[in-house]
């Protein structure tokens, strides 16, 4: 074939759960990580951080910090101003006028912001060093409440964008009016809520940077996940180019997308080794990391309205989305239109108007995390099902079977123009059930009620949630017109060393999804060679990795992207070994196969070239073959896979804005009590369809941990702050409580595989899940309410606020509405 | 009355060796570590005591390092990850079980999974599913849903590996 055909993945080792070789050095304790790096000459760095939500700086005195012994140096918000331009903002205008820098400029917009960066010759001087800095500061009124801020008289966060709006737009497809006027029923709900929450990686945000002075090639070993990402932003911004930038990471220790925007900090660790003129090593506290780093975001839906027929065909729904981006936007606005990846979520609605609005606060700026802006729309549309199947009287099963795209639909296209590849929804949810026994379940559920209940409730229920993955980086210009981008890629090389070794190098930043095994995996099948003797190199480097724009480990994309680059290389690879071996063999090309690190000619025993001798011909003994031959080969093959994406329409803002949909099917059986609100989870199964698994084992961890995280949120995690102070009131793991492995149950998985016609391996990304816990867990708690019982509207219910719930009068707001025709 | 001495002689004895170092009064356990003898193995999550990345072994005894000051070792025995097997080397049982059961995605919580692991199997060869779930309640994960860890526990028991299998579900 030719190189440039697109690729086609080979079975051999790939759908297997090859045992993953990153796994040694980190059981063994001799991973590297960031914080593990040591340079001659380091300096460790600490920040003086804002105690205020709001406040002018009026002044900063770092004299009595730099005079004490072992101190660097200092770093402040002027000179950053001085030095720097601010960061490139995604958003349109207004919201492009926000100026966001390294560190605080002129006043403090969160409690926990950077202020001041104090560098000493160790980490308890750099602390003690930064509490004898002193910063005086002119309280400014804050705005904490994500709808409250739109008020005329809210206190203003940034002055030049001239409101607390930093984007908002309508999305509207169909007739949703048409479909409100002509409905048998109209469900409508006042208000549904998505707390705020983060995935809290393990491993806090954390950066060895050296500027060096005699190269200017600035070396960041840092835990970022999308390091091309964080040098487009940091370059512009400090005046280097992006090629003296050189991001390196081995191990990462968990991201789930919280580590995409560490750049601005990232940027004052350079700008501070290049005035001390020495290395320098930042290292979060928890309590930073949760105060500062980022979370998730937060939304609030208002005004919703829900177009159902008498036979339970959901038409559509309107509503209102107020998005918190907190004080800065980094990342965002891309949330705005992320969602919308998954606009009618699982179910065939055909007329949706969402209006849009992010908002700014006085919070710590939110960041992509697991689930990015998708899983708040699809919990809410989950709420919306289960809403509408408790009002009306419908089943929630069979309600949901009524609505989901028949496997016979697929590739589905969505009303905004994307295209759900491949999937069986019923047949998903039949095994849940089957495996959750939810026959048994709804049995013992009417005999405790028929009992009394003895102070328990028991309560089921089911989420469904898509895992939307390969971004068409196109979406973006649909909230803003004018930024360049479009498509997406990933590179990878991989290359046949001095003596026939397979070695293979990746774009990707992994933190801890395998990628060397699964890019092992893949490139062996191709090259015909066991998997254990193909080097991927560990971790990214961009001296000598292959990269693009998009290069990095985000939005679930590996399996399509990461591997399509990987196996497109290989291919390339494989051409140029059947060309020298023909050429060797005297044999043509199509002639020429390979196994066991060997090419032959087919049907022909005698005729052979070991790897070896294809590297020798190539690199040592070059005068042995034609010129025609070696002029064409390098042994070093780059691939770069680009999805085949169209540009959407951004009028009518159309289009396919993700290349795979994975699907969870998630059932949950809890037990609440009565008397403390407590829920118990006593049964809870996944069920994940994310297309042909490359590495099974790999994916039920993905799908493990995906669970767990949206079951934290759901019951314990949660970022609140205090309404008039402005601070975060959950500061560490004390209060934030990550979820343990007594608040996560043993989580029973199973599988369907719907390969997707559009991926090169037919594999869907899926590592962040859909958020369908939160669904799933919602839907039971509202199940055991039972009757006309509370409503649960918010994505967060630990014990307390089950605990009202169950207590709510029949005079309470029900915050529901039933108009029928 | 003299200013009390901000560095004092630690002795003590890491994964069999004798080491001697003066440290700062101040200097916490898992720094000492990591920092004065350089033993990157053993991590930090979160400061406070939560999520045991920094579990090593006291004098045979689970501990979280970040809650300890090195000064508090004087005259133990620690035990850290790197002591389960020498690196490059074969993995220890316990090590191959979470290597076999995909117990580790992104590695930072495992030295002290494993150290935790280690000092219940030395003391409950046998444990259920629920003793292994308690003992893990002081060491958090992120990545795996802890569905995994039990089972790695399970298999470095010798035990027929059952959690999170469905027919371990029924109502």
């Amino acid at each position: 074939m030719s190189v440039q055909d697109a690729p086609v993945a080979t079975r051999g080792t790939v759908g297997t759960s090859v045992k993953r070789f990153e796994d040694k050095r980190l059981l063994q304790g001799q991973g590297t990580y960031s914080d593990d790096v040591e340079m001659r000459r380091m300096g460790y760095v600490h920040f003086v951080r804002s105690p205020h939500a709001h406040a002018r700086i009026v002044s900063i005195d770092v004299s009595a910090a730099e005079a004490m012994e072992g101190v660097y140096g200092t770093l402040t918000g002027a000179e950053v101003d001085a030095l720097c331009e601010p960061f490139t903002q995604l958003a349109p205008d207004p919201g492009s006028r926000m100026e966001d820098y390294a560190l605080a400029v002129g006043k403090v917009r969160f409690a926990s912001q950077p202020v001041v960066a104090v560098l000493a010759e160790t980490r308890e001087l750099a602390r003690d060093a930064a509490e004898a800095v002193v910063v005086d500061y002119e309280l400014l009124p804050a705005s904490i409440d994500s709808l409250r801020t739109l008020d005329p008289d809210a206190p203003l966060l940034h002055e030049p964008i001239g409101s607390n709006v930093a984007y908002s737009d309508t999305y509207e497809w169909g007739d949703i009016d048409w479909a409100l006027e002509n409905a048998d029923h109209v469900v409508s709900i006042d208000k549904l809520h998505f707390h705020r929450f983060s995935s809290t990686p393990l491993e806090c945000n954390a950066a060895v940077v050296n500027w060096d002075l005699g190269t200017d090639v600035i070396e960041v070993r840092s835990n970022n996940q999308m390091p091309q990402f964080a040098a487009m932003f940091i370059g512009p911004a400090i005046g280097v180019p992006v090629s003296k930038m050189r991001f390196v990471s081995q191990d990462i220790g968990g991201a789930f997308g919280l580590k995409i925007t560490s750049y601005p900090t990232i940027a004052a660790c350079i700008l501070l080794s290049r005035k001390a003129g020495r290395p320098v090593k930042w290292t979060e506290y928890r309590s930073e990391n949760v105060g500062s780093s980022a979370h998730g975001n937060e939304r609030t839906f208002t005004g919703i309205r829900v177009a159902v027929m008498a036979d339970g065909t959901i038409l559509g729904f309107d509503v209102k989305a107020f998005d918190d981006a907190g004080a800065f936007l980094r990342y965002e606005p891309l949330g705005g239109v992320i969602w919308s990846q998954v606009a009618p979520g699982c179910y065939k609605l055909k007329h949706l108007r969402v209006e849009y609005t992010q908002v700014l606060t006085n919070k710590c700026p939110v960041g992509p995390n697991r689930g990015y802006s998708r899983l708040q729309h699809l919990w809410m549309i989950e709420r919306i099902v289960d809403v509408v199947a408790h009002e009306l009287g419908f089943d929630p099963v069979a309600l949901r079977k009524h609505n989901y795209p028949q496997p016979e639909d697929y590739p589905y296209e969505t009303p905004n123009g994307c295209v759900y590849d491949s999937g069986d929804l019923p047949r998903m949810l039949d095994i849940a059930l089957e495996l959750l026994d939810y026959d048994g379940w709804r049995e013992r559920q009417e005999e405790l009620r028929a009992e009394g209940g003895g102070g328990k409730r028991i309560g089921i229920g089911i989420g469904t949630t898509l895992d939307s993955g390969t971004n068409n980086f196109g979406q973006a210009q649909i909230m803003n017109p004018h930024l360049p981008f479009s498509g997406n890629g990933e590179a990878a090389h991989v290359k046949l060393d001095l003596y026939g070794e397979v070695s293979v190098n990746l774009g990707t930043s992994p933190q801890g999804q395998g990628h060397e095994t699964t890019a092992a995996q893949t490139v062996a099948d191709v090259l015909g060679v066991d998997p254990a003797t193909v080097h991927v190199h560990a971790g990214y480097d961009t001296a000598n990795h292959a990269y693009v724009g998009f290069s990095g480990t985000y939005a679930s994309q590996f399996a399509v992207t990461g591997l399509g680059a990987a196996l497109g290389a290989a291919q390339k690879l494989l051409g140029e070994i059947k060309l020298v071996a023909a050429t060797a063999l005297g044999a043509e090309v199509d002639e020429i196969e390979v196994a066991d690190g060997m090419a032959r000619v087919r049907g022909d025993e005698e005729r052979e070239i070991p790897f070896i001798g294809v590297a020798n011909l190539v690199y040592a003994n070059v005068a042995a073959l034609p010129d025609e031959v070696i002029d064409q080969v390098s042994l070093n093959c780059r691939y770069v896979y680009r999805p085949p994406f169209d540009a959407p329409d951004t009028v009518r803002k159309f289009g396919n804005l993700t290349l795979t949909y994975a699907a969870q099917l998630h059932a949950a059986v809890v037990e609440i009590d009565e008397a403390t609100g407590h829920t118990e989870i006593l049964r809870y199964v996944a069920v994940d369809d994310c297309g042909r698994r490359i590495n099974p084992n790999i994916v039920e961890g993905q799908v493990h941990g995906a669970a767990a995280h949206g079951i934290g949120a759901a019951l314990h995690e949660s970022f609140v702050y205090d309404e008039d102070s402005g601070q975060l009131l959950s500061h560490n793991f004390y209060d934030y409580h990550a979820a343990t492995a007594l608040d996560v149950p043993l989580v029973v998985t199973a599988e369907i595989e719907s390969p997707s016609p559009f991926s090169p391996n037919g594999a869907k990304g899926m590592g962040e899940g859909g958020g369908a816990p939160l669904s799933t867990i919602s839907a039971a708690i509202q199940d055991a309410l039972g009757g006309r019982g509370a409503t649960v509207t918010d994505s967060h219910n630990p014990s307390e606020r089950v605990w009202r719930l169950l207590r709510e009068g029949s005079d309470a707001p029900r915050h529901v509405e039933v108009t029928s025709r | 009355m003299s200013d009390p001495e901000t560095t004092h002689l630690v002795r003590t004895r890491v994964n069999g060796e004798e080491v001697e170092r003066v440290v700062q009064a101040r200097q916490l356990l898992v720094h000492y570590l990591r920092d004065t003898l350089a033993m990157k193995g053993t991590h930090i999550g979160c400061d406070t005591g939560n999520c045991g990345a920094c579990t090593v072994l006291l004098d045979g005894e689970p501990v979280k390092s970040c809650m300890m000051l090195a000064v508090q070792a004087d005259g133990s025995e620690l035990k850290t990850v790197e002591s389960l097997s020498p690196a490059g080397a074969d993995l220890s049982e316990l090590q191959q079980a979470f290597k076999d059961q995909h117990a580790l995605q992104c590695g930072w919580c495992t030295p002290g999974m494993l150290m935790q692991a280690k000092a219940l199997l030395e003391r409950d060869p046998d444990p259920d599913v629920e003793t292994i779930r308690r003992t893990l309640k002081g060491n958090i994960c992120r990545c795996t849903g802890y569905v995994n860890i039990v089972r790695a526990i399970q298999q470095a028991a010798g035990q027929e590996v059952t959690a999170g299998k469905p027919e371990g579900v029924r109502a």
